[in-house]
């Protein structure tokens, strides 16, 4: 394929994930810069997610879109109910100490992962798209000189990936607006700056840490419905999620949902991008040290301010 | 320092005798000891440790390799067992991960007191455990399709008499592909091990048909989409050739299908790219008409053997390659065969070598050396094979199906011949 | 100097408790204790790093690897015998270290756990790229004739389970050593408070720089002995799994304490090999016991029993 149509094809593919990445790395970036905890098992949250998806999807009947609206509806609100219960249960009792954050949502993680297996198996199963159009993608040429439209052998997208994109647009325009401009956002800032003296104030701190929890999380099981049928759902899936995510989150700075959001484009199309130049895995390990030397070379992120410890 | 080393065998062993007394007090049987001690000589079951992969990113597989096992460890033991003994399986997951592969099969040696292991399907476990199989001295028959036992990386004790290995089954394929689908090759494969097996044979196979491979696309392990490397793909090839593993599977094909549109080249897939999925998954309608290498048709075919439809009805998979109970429920028919062989190659040794206790591992491994021509029976419904008892590896007949009418329908039988190669190693000249 | 004696006694009594077990335990149980004590290797340098400097590493793999490599590649293209061969593969933990910790030490917090993560995920793609020369993620076999250590049969169970011992006990002392050591303390107030250290005059890139040699070191060490006595070198080994697992094993065993690393590794090993005899669903069981520990007892086993019982626990 010329370089021209690669580069679109490769730009399209990379706008889709990091469509989902923001998603995904959002939900953590609030549960990272309200509560200042590391949710290891947030992959997980993901991954069940899909799973219900997959669950609810195939339970109701008629047509696919049904089943992936019904899923859309219902997946998300069952994961955050289930992080709510976990933070009440759990990450209150630790009294949300860094260290003990890390390892009681590990064993979370073992758990929830092993659950699925034993009820749901060991299968990547799909769930179908409620639309999934093929749409070819012109390109330019020069014959003799001039501009010439023609259709390039394999550059293409389907309805259903742009349909990703715009509902990823969506939703992290309302979050935004959640957190700007409703009430509800301003306890969450107000927590965020300062715990201790929001609940001097009388903000009910611990209700909103579980409801925190519960949006964060539920925010990575709506990324995984809409990925869902695209890439099936199977127990394993939370785990590149789960790191992608986090490097996404430092690199836009803690806490910033501005910054996660331009982190996660930068990611994702980075990954589309290089893998035009390199051969695969060496663009993978160019874009892993990419990461690490940003961090390196600008610990704070890219849009954070200095880090708070 | 030897003195010492005594002390600790005979420690050991008294150990050993101890537990052996417990266990059978357990069974409730009033005789005497030194009864008690012969009745469990001779008719206490033949322990096979079955090392599976319950968890882990061979689970999909594993299921299915347990399931034959069980199939083909009850009709054993329906049949009278093995030299009269019944037939246990001693299972233990090993998390699809050669750490805790090779201490399973320790705990298969040391702790459970097996007779043999076996059953490991990923190629990783099996070398990781395979190097404390054979200091244990513990015969180990791996159902991996790997080439790593021909290869000769292994030891005497480790064998794969079941399942054929990637070697022999890509150069086979070579012929077929350039003879009825093109000579302009491009590779997609996974950029591991597994892949650049196939990368390098089939190169080298298609080569010598007067092929050519235009493009080695190696996709990196754990990437879930895959349409960014598609454009490597050059614009004139004739064949497309894919291999892929882990749970991705369905994308790729998918995405494949999505990229090509309406003019795709001949396509030719390794069927590891669609096992334990269902071929009219949506979106996988553009494969009508491709061609999959399969170890053993999943579909029945019109040719089915007499074998084939028992060793179907015995493990519960129906015309279609799924669950009897689930028609949703894919198996992995082109791998699992290899189980429900290797467990009768296993009887088979040990009837022809009289084997009685761990003491006769080794006259198991010689008897299993001697065997050559294995013909196509109840014990071996996937075809007739013959084994190379200096490489420890079968070789046997490869299955080409075309899609048609969401079926995989045969379109070819390579000959054993076709899939022969070379010695690389004489595991008989290693001492025990 | 009486809590000096305590502790002696406590620490040269495990060791040779742990001489004459070599003797008295069961075939499988030998071969088990043979793994956990390189294991608890690793698991001891890494606890130099987050139980004593106080930075949690997410990379700990690569030098693991590092160190597994280093010797198994040396052994395997260039005909090393196994006494250079740990030698290389030291040295590469230690070359390794010096580079990341170089660079990750800029960052610290939850910066530095991407960081190191991301070098050590560059490494597992590393061994992956370089196949022709890893075989990938299937790894390869270290030949029982070529494990001959200065004339000692590595694949032996019994020098297995010393070499085993010889190396964790070196781990062991010399942490012991360390603590007590003007440098241990450096990076103990570091880890209480780097601000203070550092108004007080002391270097404190440079301390950390050095403790992330040293633990990667003796990673390097566990991951050279790893290989070498099991006969296997494989990318698995550079998985991110790899890197959580010391961290586990420190958390439960108690971070900052001498013991803490054996301790955790043991319980870990025995909680998954036990829970697989009556469910597959060992995983579970594994993570309500993880769950259960941080409610229950947050410092991790040998942290809650010097809070509580023998405070003069190093």
């Amino acid at each position: 394929m010329d370089f021209g149509p690669y580069l679109i094809l490769a730009s399209l593919e990379g706008a889709v994930a990091a469509s989902v990445l923001a998603l995904t790395a959002v939900g953590l970036s609030l549960v990272f810069g309200v509560m200042r905890v590391v949710n290891v098992a947030h992959g997980e949250f993901f991954m069940l997610g899909a799973v219900l998806a997959w669950f609810v999807a195939t339970s109701v009947g008629g047509h696919p879109a049904l089943g992936f609206v019904a899923a859309l509806l219902v997946a998300p609100v069952l994961v955050g109910g289930l992080a709510a219960v976990v933070d009440m249960t759990v990450l209150k009792r630790v009294a949300y100490d860094p260290e003990r954050t890390i390892v009681a949502t590990i064993g979370i993680l073992y758990i929830i992962q092993q659950v699925t297996l034993m009820t749901y198996g060991p299968d990547a199963r799909p769930v179908t798209p409620p639309f999934n159009t093929r749409l070819a993608i012109p390109w330019f040429e020069f014959v003799g000189g001039r501009p010439q439209v023609y259709w390039p052998w394999g550059l293409s997208t389907t309805s259903y990936k742009l349909f990703v994109i715009a509902a990823a647009a969506v939703t992290l325009t309302l979050v935004w607006l959640m957190m700007s401009r409703s009430k509800i956002g301003l306890l969450m800032r107000a927590t965020q700056l300062d715990g201790e003296m929001a609940q001097v104030f009388g903000i009910p701190v611990e209700r909103i840490y579980a409801m925190v929890f519960g949006i964060g999380c539920g925010l990575a099981a709506l990324a995984a419905v809409l990925i869902v049928p695209i890439q099936q759902a199977h127990y394993l899936m939370g785990t590149d999620p789960l790191l992608l995510s986090f490097i996404v989150v430092i690199i836009g700075g803690l806490g910033s949902l501005p910054g996660t959001v331009i982190a996660a484009l930068l990611i994702g199309m980075s990954d589309g991008i290089i893998s035009v130049f390199y051969t695969p895995t060496l663009a993978k390990i160019l874009s892993t040290l990419l990461v690490a030397f940003v961090l390196v070379f600008r610990p704070q992120g890219l849009f954070g301010t200095r880090e708070r410890d | 320092m030897s003195s010492k080393n005594e002390f600790s065998k005979g420690r050991r062993n008294a150990l050993k005798t101890l537990g052996l007394g417990a266990g059978a007090a357990a069974t409730g049987t009033t005789l005497p000891l030194w009864a008690r001690y012969a009745e469990a000589q001779s008719s206490a079951p033949i322990k096979v440790g079955f090392q599976a992969h319950k968890t882990g990113i061979g689970a999909a597989y594993g299921r299915w390799y347990e399931r034959t096992t069980n199939a083909a460890a009850k009709v054993i033991n329906d049949a009278g067992g093995i030299n009269g003994r019944p037939l246990e399986i001693v299972l233990e997951d090993d998390g699809t991960d050669p750490k805790r592969g090779a201490e399973v099969v320790e705990k298969f040696a040391t702790q459970h007191e097996c007779d043999v292991a076996y059953g490991t399907l990923f190629s990783h476990v099996v070398i990781g455990s395979a190097p404390r199989a054979g200091e244990l001295k513990l015969p180990y028959f791996v159902v991996s399709e790997g080439h790593h036992v021909a290869s000769g990386m292994l030891n005497r004790y480790t064998l794969q008499p079941g399942i054929t290995d990637v070697k022999s089954q890509v150069a086979a394929m070579a012929p077929f592909v350039s003879d009825n689908l093109g000579k302009k090759v491009t590779m997609i494969f996974p950029d591991f091990a597994f892949g650049h097996d196939h990368r390098d044979f089939f190169s080298a196979a298609i080569e010598a048909q007067g092929g050519e491979v235009v493009a080695k696309i190696a996709i990196p392990p754990t990437e879930s989409s895959f349409t960014k490397y598609f454009p490597k793909i050059p614009r004139d090839t004739e064949v497309i050739y894919h291999v892929m593993v882990g749970p991705a599977v369905l994308t790729f094909v998918k995405e494949l299908g999505e990229f090509f549109g309406p003019s795709r080249p001949e396509i030719f897939g390794f069927i590891d790219s669609l096992e334990a999925v269902d071929i009219n998954s949506p979106g996988l309608e553009f494969l009508d008409g491709t061609f999959f290498w399969e170890g053993n048709p999943r579909y029945a075919q019109d040719n089915q053997s007499e074998y084939d439809k028992a060793y179907r009805a015995a493990v519960g998979v129906d015309d279609n390659g799924a669950s009897v109970s689930d028609p949703t429920d894919i198996s992995t028919y082109a791998h699992m065969f290899g189980c429900w062989e290797t467990l009768h190659v296993i009887k088979a040794g040990m009837e022809a070598s009289g084997y009685a206790g761990a003491g006769d591992r080794a006259k198991l491994i010689e008897a299993v050396e001697a065997m050559t021509d294995l013909p196509a029976s109840n014990a071996h419904p996937q075809g007739a094979k013959v084994f190379n008892g200096k490489t420890h590896q079968v070789f046997g007949h490869q299955y080409i199906t075309r899609v048609t009418d969401g079926k995989l329908k045969l379109a070819h039988t390579t000959s054993i011949e076709d899939t022969l190669y070379p010695d690389e190693v004489d595991y008989t000249t290693q001492a025990f | 100097m009486t809590e000096l004696r305590k502790t002696m006694a406590l620490h040269i009594g495990l060791l040779l408790l742990l001489l004459a077990l070599n003797w008295l335990l069961p075939a499988y149980h030998h071969g088990n204790l043979s793994r956990i004590m390189v294991l608890a290797s690793y698991a001891i340098g890494y606890n130099i790093l987050f139980g004593y400097t106080g930075l949690l590493s997410l990379g700990h793999a690569m030098f693991f690897t590092a160190g597994m490599y280093g010797m198994a590649l040396t052994m395997r293209h260039l005909g090393w015998t196994p006494a250079p061969a740990i030698l290389a593969g030291l040295l590469s933990g230690l070359l390794l270290s010096l580079v990341v910790g170089f660079l990750a030490l800029r960052t610290s917090g939850v910066a530095f756990m991407i960081v190191t993560l991301m070098f050590a995920q560059a490494v597992f793609l590393t061994v992956l790229y370089f196949g022709e020369y890893t075989r990938g993620d299937e790894g390869f076999v270290i030949q029982q004739a070529e494990r001959i250590f200065l004339g000692i049969d590595l694949s032996d169970p019994n020098n297995r389970y010393l070499a085993a011992l010889l190396a964790f006990s070196l781990c062991l002392l010399f942490t012991l050593w360390l603590v007590r050591h003007p440098f241990g303390k450096t990076i103990i107030a570091i880890r209480e408070n780097e601000d203070r250290t550092r108004m007080l005059g002391y270097n404190v890139f440079r301390h950390k720089l050095t403790a992330v040699v040293i633990s990667g070191t003796i990673s390097a060490l566990a991951g050279a002995m790893y290989g070498l006595l099991f006969g296997y070198a494989g990318a698995t080994f550079a998985s991110v799994q790899y890197s959580i697992f010391p961290l586990l094993w420190v958390l439960l065993g108690g971070a900052g304490t001498i013991l803490g690393p054996f301790v955790g590794t043991l319980f870990m090993f025995y909680l998954i090999d036990l829970s697989s005899e009556f469910t597959t669903a060992y995983m579970l069981v594994a993570g309500i016991v993880l769950v259960a520990l941080t409610l229950f007892a947050p410092h991790g086993l040998m942290g809650e029993l010097r809070r509580r019982l023998f405070r003069w626990l190093p």
